[in-house]
């Protein structure tokens, strides 16, 4: 069970949309900007109460790669593995974040919960590529070395 | 009228709603996986597929028949690609089909073979995900789906429930439960509707079969079966009886074979029911206490409790007659004190709800569970093939006596507007044939999702509502919750057409299979002549006798 402020917040944005089915994708959007992820529970409540079962409401949630069901990293890495960045190397800047930051496919988010390491499909910035993003800023034309660096401010940041 | 011209051939249409009614109209059978007539159009399958006199192939499932078409249904060019449609399907099902529970149903096998397709040159290189093994109706197989939703559908627009959904997308989209819960932990009613459309194997029903030849292997176990209203109508079909013939003493027969060592009809149960179920609703009139709900079907009643909490005081605390006759009978055995074997209850069902039906709390008497196992119509019949019996030929022999004798009002139990029925037969108490008759086109019978009746009862008019189709159960629900619809008595069956067509009959369950497996029932019913339950003589006996004192103990249901 979540905290009743989850639920406060989810029926305001409910009520920002209206309850009603048509309005469960700018729901479920609005509660993951809020809460950076979507918790299942908040889908379940969205579900029951915009008149959806919570099957359709998880079909739908599946269906999207933005939903994510797990809480995601303070910042969200997107590196860019479309064609124009796929050819300008891309997968040696993943392979290195991963090994940086110790994750892998499977595993999404640092233990810490500061990094979440994503790929995407284009950014349409293919003129700067191969391009990453962290938390939607664009960081151009990067390289391992580059990305490392990123990841070492964004800690001392920290 | 219309005409459009399939394969050569001028063919008169007017309201199909789509070219492949037409088609199928005109005698032609087109292959399809996601196309149920009585669902909403998919169109995700393919193999429907159709060309027009220009080359453009579409499906016809999805095309609306317009005046004038010309199509082709079976050139080289639809061979194609049904054929590589199919090679794409096996190439991503799992293939273990010899050991398959739907070995001999499944119609991904029967078309593969039908269109010649005998070799697959791709790999199946999908990962094999774990089996749901948690509902005690159904097994949930995700590597024998080939995503052709008809589950899906099913248990959103006949059953109202969508408990499943598809989830993800591409290559790795399946369909399960929200968030991939076992069916355990849903609101899964058990109604096994899904596993009647599944067209391959990855909807099945639950097996009990393995305890049940163990208990008929155990000498010290007494065996005894009782057999639900509407497996007497469906069990011939997979031995070649023709659709709907009773072959209840043909299953007699069987079951003696097999070591059954009594026999005994789940109709003596229903007049119980009867009995106590009319009882009950003159109560309730002369209180005022109303509406009463049937009690009958297990899965309503679960579909009562998830959905409806607030109307579960409604329903009727009369047992279901598989559960007031499994009462009955352990009772008498442990009453009989010169027969020392253990007494195991069997009880042939055309139902898969009925298998968690005996596993709640309320259904054990002093301890002991009142019916042991439940096999489905489904098992039954796997069980006598087993056996080596040929059902098709063997003599028929009597029920046990004497709860082998039963009413017509029983009989009926098995099609939706039975129970009403039977009750009303039991409160008008009479054998003019007007009055059956009357009784008969008061609106109870037929095939609507909803019908309505309104008869005089002891001085009172009374509305009736006779439901089949929980979607349909959730429509009354919503309407006497929120005062728009008002009914005295509801008659609720999960399943369209009522346990005819229930989750643990054989497939497939065509609309025409339906109807005559209905007219079967009413033919049965037709034959007896003891129309009313409160003629029976063993049920007044029984009454007199070891129901004396007992009747709350063992007929009813005592919920807070």
């Amino acid at each position: 069970m979540l905290d009743q402020k989850y639920y406060d917040t989810a029926d305001e944005i409910i009520a920002l949309h209206g309850a009603k089915p048509s309005s469960l994708i700018p729901i479920i959007q609005d509660i993951q900007t809020e809460f950076r992820y979507l918790p299942g529970e908040l889908l379940s409540y969205v579900a029951d109460k915009i008149g959806i079962t919570e099957a359709k409401a998880y079909s739908v949630a599946t269906f999207y790669e933005n939903f994510s069901f797990e809480p995601k990293g303070k910042y969200v890495i997107k590196v860019c593995d479309g064609t124009a960045c796929h050819v300008r190397k891309s997968i040696p800047i993943l392979e290195r974040l991963y090994s940086v930051l110790g994750l892998s496919e499977d595993k999404a988010t640092t233990d810490d919960m500061l990094f979440t390491l994503e790929t995407v499909s284009c950014l349409g910035a293919c003129g700067l590529a191969p391009v990453l993003t962290v938390n939607d800023k664009v960081y151009p034309a990067m390289t391992p070395d580059a990305a490392e660096d990123l990841i070492e401010e964004l800690r001392g940041a920290e | 009228m219309k005409y459009m011209t399939i394969n050569n051939r001028k063919v008169a249409f007017d309201d199909e709603k789509n070219v492949l009614a037409v088609i199928r109209k005109a005698g032609i059978e087109l292959p399809t996986f996601c196309y149920l007539s009585e669902l909403s159009t998919y169109g995700a399958c393919r193999m429907c597929v159709v060309e027009d006199d220009r080359g453009k192939i579409f499906a016809s499932c999805s095309e609306e028949p317009k005046d004038g078409m010309v199509i082709y249904t079976n050139t080289p060019r639809l061979q194609h690609h049904r054929k590589m449609i199919l090679e794409l399907l096996l190439a991503s099902h799992c293939t273990d089909c010899t050991t398959c529970r739907t070995n001999g149903a499944c119609i991904l096998l029967k078309l593969a073979n039908q269109l010649g397709v005998n070799y697959v040159r791709f790999q199946n290189n999908k990962p094999k995900l774990p089996l749901d093994y948690s509902s005690p109706c159904i097994v949930f197989d995700p590597n024998k789906c080939i995503l052709c939703g008809d589950c899906v559908r099913t248990c959103t627009e006949i059953q109202g429930l969508g408990i499943l959904d598809f989830v993800h997308r591409g290559s790795k989209m399946r369909v399960t439960t929200a968030f991939g819960r076992p069916l355990s932990e849903t609101s899964c009613v058990g109604c096994g509707q899904c596993r009647v459309v599944c067209p391959t194997g990855a909807i099945t029903v639950k097996q009990n079969i393995h305890p049940v030849w163990e208990a008929l292997a155990d000498k010290d176990t007494k065996v005894v079966a009782q057999i639900a209203p509407a497996v007497r109508v469906a069990v011939g079909d997979k031995f070649g009886l023709p659709e709907g013939e009773n072959a209840l003493g043909k299953l007699v027969a069987a079951l003696k074979l097999m070591g059954f060592d009594q026999v005994y009809d789940t109709n003596f149960g229903a007049d119980l029911t009867v009995m106590e179920e009319a009882q009950e609703l003159v109560e309730k009139i002369e209180a005022g206490d109303l509406p009463l709900f049937t009690s009958c079907c297990p899965g309503w009643v679960k579909f009562c409790e998830e959905k409806f909490p607030e109307l579960r005081k409604h329903i009727s605390s009369c047992r279901s007659p598989q559960q007031m006759f499994s009462a009955v009978l352990k009772e008498e055995a442990r009453m009989d004190t010169e027969d020392n074997r253990k007494t195991v209850v069997v009880s042939i069902m055309p139902c898969t709800a009925k298998k968690a039906e005996i596993l709640r709390p309320e259904h054990r008497t002093d301890g002991e569970q009142d019916t042991d196992y439940v096999l489905t119509t489904t098992e039954i019949t796997r069980m006598i093939k087993e056996a080596g019996i040929d059902l098709a030929s063997i003599k028929a022999a009597p029920m046990d006596m004497p709860f082998g004798l039963s009413s017509g009002g029983a009989a009926i139990f098995g099609v939706t507007g039975g129970v009403t029925e039977a009750v009303l037969r039991r409160l008008v108490g009479s054998y003019e044939p007007e009055d059956l008759e009357a009784i008969k086109f008061t609106g109870i019978r037929g095939n609507d999702g909803i019908k309505e009746a309104t008869v005089n009862l002891k001085g009172r008019e009374v509305k009736i509502a006779v439901v089949n189709g929980l979607k349909n159960a959730g429509i009354v629900m919503n309407g006497i919750k929120s005062g728009d619809m008002y009914y005295d008595f509801v008659e609720v069956m999960a399943c369209r057409s009522g346990c005819v067509a229930g989750g643990g009959q054989p497939v497939p369950v065509t609309p025409q299979i339906k109807a005559a497996r209905t007219e079967g029932i009413y033919e049965i019913d037709d034959e007896k002549q003891i129309k009313i339950s409160s003629d029976n003589p063993f049920v007044i006996a029984l009454y007199d006798g070891l129901l004396k004192g007992k009747q709350q103990k063992l007929l009813h249901n005592h919920h807070e």
